[in-house]
């Protein structure tokens, strides 16, 4: 079967441990000044949206994954990879 | 003998000029720039990864860098012994391509911090801090964004005496105060278990002549006396 197009998104947060100064800002200086003081937790992290050619769904996730193990994508030590979602383009 | 230091110039580096200058002209040793496409180890006693802002410091700084061919040769020189040393980005990159332990993220405060920050020696047996005394402490500027430090395995750092300098204050006093970026513990700069390979966020090539220091200081000159030091034990 030919190769289809796949569009895989992706985010990397730090992990609860490292501390995450951009979503304390947002939510301690932003949301709890302007009245939003019912938010008592923001995380910042990136985002990444990806379009690749792959057999099917799982290969499409499996290579987003293994990319993103080899070379570091992610950085094991402060951050969570979360594979959002993966579709068909 | 002939020593020959090689400092790595990636896209976007900028403290490459202000190392090799320091080098060549104030501690005397000779030092070439390099391009990261074209290094090759054979022929240096030792490698400096400047500061700066390599490949624009995409997706993190120092990850893109941590893939450079720079940096499969500069492998070759840490599993030999010969020093391998990071300065602030270099720093950065060698954490990425985990040379060393932890990570650099981005400091507290969200902005870029540029000043001059009091560092305490913590370990004086390395091949960048063999020239100092322990509890030094030493006027050296910073100049980073992401220099908080942070690691998951801070009780063996300390029982492997591989954490190399502290902020600190004037006295040596390891305060809240004194951290200019949230770093763990104060922690400035690392090595590995082999002392060879040094990571510190500071820059001592800012620091190593008097009328660069608001204080008249020249601190940055043992660092790199130290590595020059380090390479004549080395191989003598």
């Amino acid at each position: 079967m030919a190769p289809q197009e796949f569009e895989v998104e992706i985010t990397l947060m730090n992990k609860p441990a490292a501390k995450d100064p951009v979503g304390t800002t947002i939510q301690k200086d932003l949301l709890a000044k302007k009245g939003y003081d019912m938010v008592f937790n923001v995380r910042s992290g990136q985002f990444l949206r990806i379009h690749l050619k792959a057999a099917d769904e799982k290969e499409a996730k499996n290579i987003v994954e293994k990319m993103c193990n080899d070379l570091r994508i992610f950085n094991p030590v402060t951050q969570n990879l979360t594979i959002l979602k993966v579709s068909k383009l | 003998m002939n020593i020959e230091i090689a400092v790595i110039q990636f896209p976007g580096a900028n403290c490459d000029l202000d190392t090799i200058h320091v080098l060549n002209d104030v501690v005397n040793v000779k030092t070439d720039l390099v391009w990261h496409n074209h290094f090759k180890e054979e022929k240096y006693d030792g490698v400096i990864l400047p500061g700066g802002f390599a490949f624009g410091d995409y997706l993190r700084a120092g990850i893109i860098a941590a893939h450079s061919p720079a940096i499969d040769e500069a492998r070759i020189m840490l599993k030999d012994g010969r020093p391998v040393i990071g300065i602030c980005n270099g720093f950065q990159v060698l954490t990425e391509a985990q040379f060393l332990p932890g990570a650099l993220l981005q400091n507290d405060s969200l902005k870029f911090v540029c000043k001059w920050v009091n560092l305490k020696v913590e370990n004086n047996k390395t091949a960048f801090t063999n020239k100092m005394n322990l509890g030094d402490v030493l006027a050296i500027p910073i100049a980073h964004g992401e220099g908080r430090y942070f690691t998951n395995n801070l009780k063996e750092l300390e029982e492997n005496n591989q954490i190399v300098f502290r902020y600190s204050t004037e006295k040596g006093e390891l305060t809240e105060g004194a951290n200019p970026n949230g770093s763990l513990e104060n922690i400035a700069g690392v090595c590995n278990l082999e002392q060879n390979c040094i990571g510190l966020m500071p820059h001592p090539e800012r620091a190593s002549e008097k009328i660069l220091s608001p204080i008249s200081t020249e601190h940055g000159k043992l660092f790199f006396n130290s590595m020059i030091e380090f390479i004549k034990r080395r191989v003598s």
